[in-house]
């Protein structure tokens, strides 16, 4: 650990020397909790234009006799001159909120956010392993955020080829414009966007396994930071694999080459590519693309863990089995790929291994939402807004995951895929769910990054629309799925096979409206909190985690004076003898006699409790 | 429509008034440390989830058992469509089961064990055997789901049965085409270089089975008979859906792909079944494939056997609709091809005809 030992000394030397400018501080700042508000921050930039995209398209879907003329103001030539949104351009909206929420949103902006900002508060580390790292993760991230932007606003449009960008469309401009300079700048922000990622991973996993300070062993971490490391680690395996299948495409598309492209005539012309298969790139995409779902979705799993344990006053339930699971997850996350292909014409052999390796990973995430509900089980449950977007989260994750069993079975699939099945599905388990986890984070650990709480009323509301908004929202999508409406349509009018559930579909569109404002009450207590909120206590919810041995700001560095030492494991809540209702993991077993479990007076015996960290010598 | 725009405005008002209300109560509320003994609104929290449960599973039931004005689920017309609809429903049946229970434990733990205020919550980290039965118990349920799935999968996928039906479905931009074998029952090579504004599917009339191939507006096929759908793409990828049949496969450029199955009703059938005397089988497009992605349709007509003979008797070859196509067919294969596509036969009706005329006169 000698390489804890020279960075700490130096960030205390920092502190103690000068003030930062306002630069260093809250733009080219290396602190890790600078660095998570900015991506936090991002993070609800881009959630509020991915929603709006999605409002957009979901007027048009719900009322699609309505006159959008009232959106040329900011859509322009987009508005057709019969007053509609233009086919193409609906297209471009499902792709940009697609790529929005799943990258810019719940990649960056949740991962971003909280395992910046908890992994070196909860192993009791002054900084992240590399602070500059760190720093150029963000602007990377902020480089490609730009780039994304700008691509809205093109002439062309942005890449409307569906989220997954598959070729030949997104690589023929001819098929589609906003495979025009849209895609390109789609490929370049995410080649961006995957070098920040890779940064910040590679930061989170060298910050894990060096900097966790003395007793911080890997069996007393807390599972959020468990989760975030899993993650980081997944995003390392599969992220660089978007880069090759990205360089193909880009490859393809401006230099000549057949890597995807085989025997094509369009737009009156044939083309020369000869040889290259199209489903190659879904395989190298789905390569990343599953993993994706569990990048989004592990740090809110993890985030909720701390969050339930808290706030049932109870140790997670199945500690073990919570880490065996996710590390199952991490590993057949790599395997499953092809559940997305059924139906490409690949080999029906192959399709039958995916279906295999599909449905054994319902089972690691069944145990997890066991796990959840059992941790509530004979609990003292205080219902903090954070609390109850946990239990909202376990809701979403336990409907979206079951409808994940259709659609891993490839002979049901053939009927599903596309369909709006699919869409409620994912929206469900990925969208929803990791989502409400990001918010669970913020309701949370809003005392620690700000120093005050949020008002919990309108917290209350706030869930209370976004959690009815979206089950409103959802659920009715799985009836109009099973009958076979497929995604990415414009309008289903011309078939009479969807000629059905216009009032449904009018419905889904309010609740979206509905759901979509009520974040609008979450972002004005958010920023009002900020400045106005009441004065946070240093440890407002009764956690055993290091963060809350903090200062109520923690400044550069974190604690002002040594780094605390641990002593036991996350979960100490209401344990059997103790005073209080947790013993927070500083609290060495020598001090809790009356508490302990006989394993631990066998440790307390061995236990070294002199107040300096052996690190922080 | 205008009713709408203001339920929606009148939405967006209560939100926003809402919060305004809350920011009063904000700033009334004193800075500084408050240590509270107990979490606020915890019993209507608790009591919200509750109720949250009651009215979740009733709208569930309600809706998922005929509470909704149209019916979910199309009719089924294939005879795979049997068993994967099977199959749905029997997984419908066991998550179904899954999500009630758990559902019912998340909110009724969440309700049961609200703060209380002299409660303590019950230590407990875990219990192996507990853990031990909720990993197997999940497990076995899925390796049945698998093993069903896999078997039903395996029987779709099989190679199509001796004597089926061939039938070429081709996407492109936005529209289908579908090509017969024609007479011989053989489709004919066909090439993407060959493309052009007429011969729209590129046929190779290189290729002597391809003089008789004929192409339809519409997708006709037999009832009760295996169809085997032969599948390309020549720009994009594309999707061949058709939700009656339970049937989709992507439709690729450069990488063929077909599909079989059994249609089980005829389009009369259908309509009887429906009571809708317009129904018809619909072939849309299920893989976005750009602007007029969602605009693909295409008719599909099941006929009685008998009636599906005499259509596709019926049918002109490609190549004597369009004679000038007879220039790219070899020279030595001419011949051939007029007799295959029929012109000949024509031509020397017409010449017959005219003798006969001549005879007369
Ligand atoms: C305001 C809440 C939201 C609404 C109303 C909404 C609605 C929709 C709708 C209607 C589609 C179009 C489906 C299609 O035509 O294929 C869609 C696509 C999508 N949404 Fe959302 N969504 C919301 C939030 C989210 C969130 C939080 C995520 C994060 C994962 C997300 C991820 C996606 C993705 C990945 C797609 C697919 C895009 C594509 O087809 O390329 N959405 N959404
Ligand atoms: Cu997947
Ligand atoms: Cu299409």
């Amino acid at each position: 650990m000698s390489v804890a030992d020279i960075h700490i000394g130096e960030e205390v030397h920092h502190d103690e020397h000068h003030e930062q400018s306002f630069i260093q501080k809250y733009i080219f700042s290396t602190d890790h909790k600078m660095i998570a508000k900015q991506y936090l921050i991002s993070g609800i930039f881009w959630a509020l234009i991915g929603g709006g995209l999605s409002i957009i398209f979901r007027l048009q879907l719900g009322f699609p006799d309505m006159s959008l003329e009232w959106l040329r103001p900011i859509l322009g030539k987009w508005i057709t001159s019969a007053g509609k949104l233009d086919s193409e351009f609906y297209l471009a909206l499902v792709t940009m909120h697609g790529t929005i929420m799943v990258f810019f949103v719940l990649t960056a902006g949740l991962s971003g956010t909280f395992s910046n900002f908890l992994i070196p508060l909860q192993i009791g580390a002054r900084d992240m392993a590399s602070g500059f790292m760190n720093m150029l993760s963000y602007w990377l991230f902020f480089i490609s955020s730009t780039i994304m932007f700008v691509s809205l606003f093109l002439e062309t449009g942005p890449a409307g080829g569906g989220w997954t960008v598959y070729p030949p469309l997104s690589a023929l401009p001819q098929a589609i414009s906003g495979s025009g300079l849209g895609m390109t700048l789609w490929l370049v922000a995410m080649v961006f966007f995957i070098a920040s990622t890779l940064l910040g991973g590679i930061n989170y996993i060298t910050t894990v396994i060096n900097l966790r300070t003395e007793g911080m062993s890997f069996s007393r971490l807390p599972l959020t930071v468990w989760a975030f490391f899993i993650t980081a680690v997944i995003g390392l395996l599969s992220f660089p694999v978007l880069v090759a299948a990205a360089l193909l495409l880009v490859f393809d598309r401006s230099f000549g080459t057949s890597f995807y492209l085989s025997e094509i005539y369009i737009g009156g012309e044939a083309l020369p590519n000869m040889g290259g298969s199209p489903i190659l790139y879904q395989h190298l995409f789905w390569f990343l693309g599953h993993p994706e779902v569990y990048i989004v979705l592990l740090p809110a799993l993890g985030i909720t863990s701390e969050i339930i344990a808290t706030n049932s006053r109870k140790p997670i339930f199945g500690y073990t089995a919570m880490i065996m699971s996710m590390l199952a997850i991490a590993f057949l996350s790599f395997i499953v790929w092809a559940h997305h292909m059924f139906v490409t014409g690949m080999n029906p052999f192959l399709g039958s291994i995916f279906m295999f390796l599909t449905l054994i990973i319902a089972v690691p995430s069944a145990v997890k939402a066991f796990n959840y509900i059992t941790t509530l089980w004979k609990g003292n449950i205080h219902f903090t807004p954070a609390m109850l977007f946990s239990i909202g989260l376990v809701s979403f994750f336990i409907s979206g995951g079951l409808t994940g069993i259709f659609l891993g079975n490839s002979a049901l699939d053939i009927n599903l895929h596309d369909t709006y099945f699919v869409v409620a599905h994912f929206h469900l388990v990925m969208g929803s769910a990791s989502f409400f986890g990001m918010l669970a984070g913020v309701y949370h650990w809003f005392p620690k990054m700000f120093g005050r709480m949020m008002d919990e009323k309108l917290g209350y509301i706030h869930f209370w629309f976004s959690f009815v908004g979206i089950y409103l929202v959802f659920f009715p999508l799985h009836y109009v799925g099973i009958a076979g409406f497929p995604r990415r349509y414009y309008s289903w009018t011309n078939f009479d096979a969807f000629n059905s559930f216009t009032d449904l579909n009018a419905f889904v569109s309010i609740a979206a409206i509905l759901t979509f404002s009520a974040q609008f009450v979450f972002l004005f207590n958010f920023f009002y909190s900020i400045f106005k909120g009441r004065k946070a206590p240093q440890n407002p919810w009764g956690s055993t985690t290091l963060e809350w041995t903090t200062p109520r700001i923690p400044g550069h560095g974190n604690w002002e004076g040594d780094i605390p030492k641990v002593y036991r494991w996350a979960y100490d809540y209401s344990k059997p003898g103790a005073k209080d209702d947790f013993i927070p993991q500083t609290v060495p077993y020598s001090h809790t006699p009356e508490s302990n479990l006989p394993f631990e007076n066998e440790l307390a015996k061995t236990e070294d409790v002199s107040p300096v960290a052996q690190d922080a010598k | 429509m205008l009713n709408l725009i203001i339920v929606l405005a009148v939405i967006l008002i209560v939100a926003i008034l809402i919060a305004i209300f809350k920011v009063t109560t904000l700033v009334g509320i004193a800075k500084g440390d408050a240590k509270k003994p107990e979490p606020s609104n915890n019993k209507l929290n608790a009591t919200l989830l509750a109720l949250f449960l009651v009215a979740g599973l009733f709208g569930f039931f309600y809706y998922s058992f005929g509470g909704l004005d149209e019916d979910f689920v199309q009719p089924i017309a294939s005879e795979h469509g049997l068993i994967t609809e099977r199959l749905f429903w029997i997984t419908m049946g066991i998550t179904g089961f899954v999500f009630v229970i758990t559902q019912i434990f998340l909110f009724g733990f969440s309700y049961k064990y609200q703060y209380k205020k002299d409660g303590k919550a019950t230590f407990y980290a875990h219990n192996n055997k507990l853990e031990v039965i909720w990993t197997a118990v999940p497990a076995v349920v899925l390796a049945v789901l698998i093993v069903s799935g896999w078997k039903a999968w395996v029987g779709i996928t099989s190679p199509a049965p001796e004597g089926a039906e061939v039938v070429e479905v081709m996407g492109y931009q936005y529209a289908w085409a579908v090509r017969y074998p024609g007479d011989d029952k053989k489709l004919g090579d066909s090439d993407y270089k060959k493309i052009d504004v007429t011969n729209q599917m590129g046929i190779d009339f290189s290729d002597k089975a391809s003089f008789d191939d004929f192409i339809p507006l519409e997708l006709h096929i037999p009832k009760g008979k295996p169809v085997l759908l032969k599948i390309r793409a020549r720009d994009v990828i594309h999707s061949v859906y058709m939700p009656h049949f339970r049937m989709q496969m992507n439709a690729v450029p450069g990488m063929p792909t077909h599909f079989w199955f059994t249609p089980t009703k005829s389009t009369a059938d259908m309509r009887a079944e429906t009571g809708n005397p317009d129904f018809n089988y619909e072939l849309v497009c299920n893989k976005i494939c750009g602007k007029g992605h969602f605009a693909m349709r295409y008719v599909v007509v099941v006929d009685e056997p008998a009636d599906y003979e005499k259509w596709y008797s019926e049918q002109t070859p490609w190549l004597k609709q369009n004679e000038d196509y007879l220039s790219q067919v070899p020279a030595e294969l001419k011949e051939m091809a007029k007799i295959a596509a029929g012109i000949e036969a024509e031509e020397a009706e017409i010449v017959n005809i005219d003798n006969a005329l001549v005879s007369t006169n």
